[in-house]
């Protein structure tokens, strides 16, 4: 698999998590910006380590996506991502993605998978914020 | 302190262990006792990734995991045994008579197996595994997160012999 997007920009990307997690975010993303069928999401409530691989493999080949976005560094989607990387050559994580990651990646004009997940990893780390009272 | 919990889990490290129970116990240390994972380093580096800088993580194979088990029983520090299957824990706690309870975490759906919690799902030999390991002692509870409510064993099974 190269780093080439399929189509535009970065092409699609898989987001997974636990419970509604994915599907909340997508829900905002499309909200947001009307792009929110640039992501798949997909849930890992119920589903063995293998069936979180096998779907996540399933939606990066339906899907021509080459970027996969998780919830928690040591979740189970992560670890599952981490094997279909093993056996999938171009294919990038990015792990602990937030809102302003997904809006980041959606308008992205990075050439390839991998300089937009960089980029929209930046983003996201970035947006988080702590106000304190005064 | 002793581990404060000995766990089957068929995700192993996940957000359920690391966080779910590791932030409210402050577990220290965990012990991966997998004789799959424990003979490859790329397994053991992947799960070595997903736990935070703060907490230890240990990998043996059930034959090791017996022999080291009394070790990490005496570290003072809290701690969390995983194991990714029953027989797995069947036969550690065949060779650790210090084990006396076992959480049942997660054991998902697949083919031949029935439901009994979100998150248990069993075939008939691993029920009787389980009755097993009840029989000689051991208490067996359902628990996924700290929050829920330990279901013991019989009451678990019987709830499924209503549906």
């Amino acid at each position: 698999m190269s780093d080439a997007a399929p189509a535009g920009a970065a092409g699609r990307a898989i987001v997974v998590g636990h419970g509604g997690f994915a599907e909340g975010l997508i829900s905002a993303v499309a909200q947001i910006s009307g792009m929110g069928d640039r992501l798949i999401g997909l849930s890992n409530t119920g589903m063995t380590p293998a069936d979180i691989e096998s779907a996540i493999r399933s939606h990066l080949t339906a899907a021509g996506a080459r970027v996969i976005f998780t919830d928690l560094p040591s979740g189970s989607a992560t670890i599952a991502a981490r094997r279909v990387m093993r056996g999938a050559p171009g294919v990038v994580l990015v792990s602990g993605v937030n809102l302003a990651t997904l809006l980041d990646f959606v308008f992205t004009s990075c050439p390839t998978p991998t300089e937009a997940a960089r980029a929209a990893a930046d983003r996201g780390r970035a947006s988080l914020i702590v106000v304190e009272p005064t | 302190m002793p581990i404060q919990l000995h766990r089957i889990d068929d995700r192993l490290v996940h957000g359920q262990v690391v966080v779910g129970w590791g932030q409210p116990l402050d577990i220290r240390f965990l012990i991966l006792v997998d004789d799959a994972v424990a003979s490859s380093d790329w397994e053991k580096d992947l799960y070595r990734m997903a736990v935070p800088p703060e907490m230890e993580i240990h990998f043996f194979d059930v034959a090791t995991a017996i022999r080291e088990h009394a070790r990490f029983a005496a570290d003072p520090r809290p701690g969390i045994l995983l194991t990714g299957d029953i027989d797995s824990m069947q036969r550690l706690v065949t060779g650790v008579t210090a084990i006396g309870s076992v959480n049942l975490g997660g054991i998902h759906h697949r083919a031949g197996r029935s439901q009994f919690r979100r998150y248990v799902y069993l075939t008939p030999d691993e029920e009787a595994a389980l009755h097993r390991l009840e029989a000689s002692g051991i208490e067996v509870t359902a628990q996924d997160v700290p929050a829920a409510r330990a279901v013991p064993l019989s009451e678990m099974l019987a709830e499924k012999e209503t549906r």
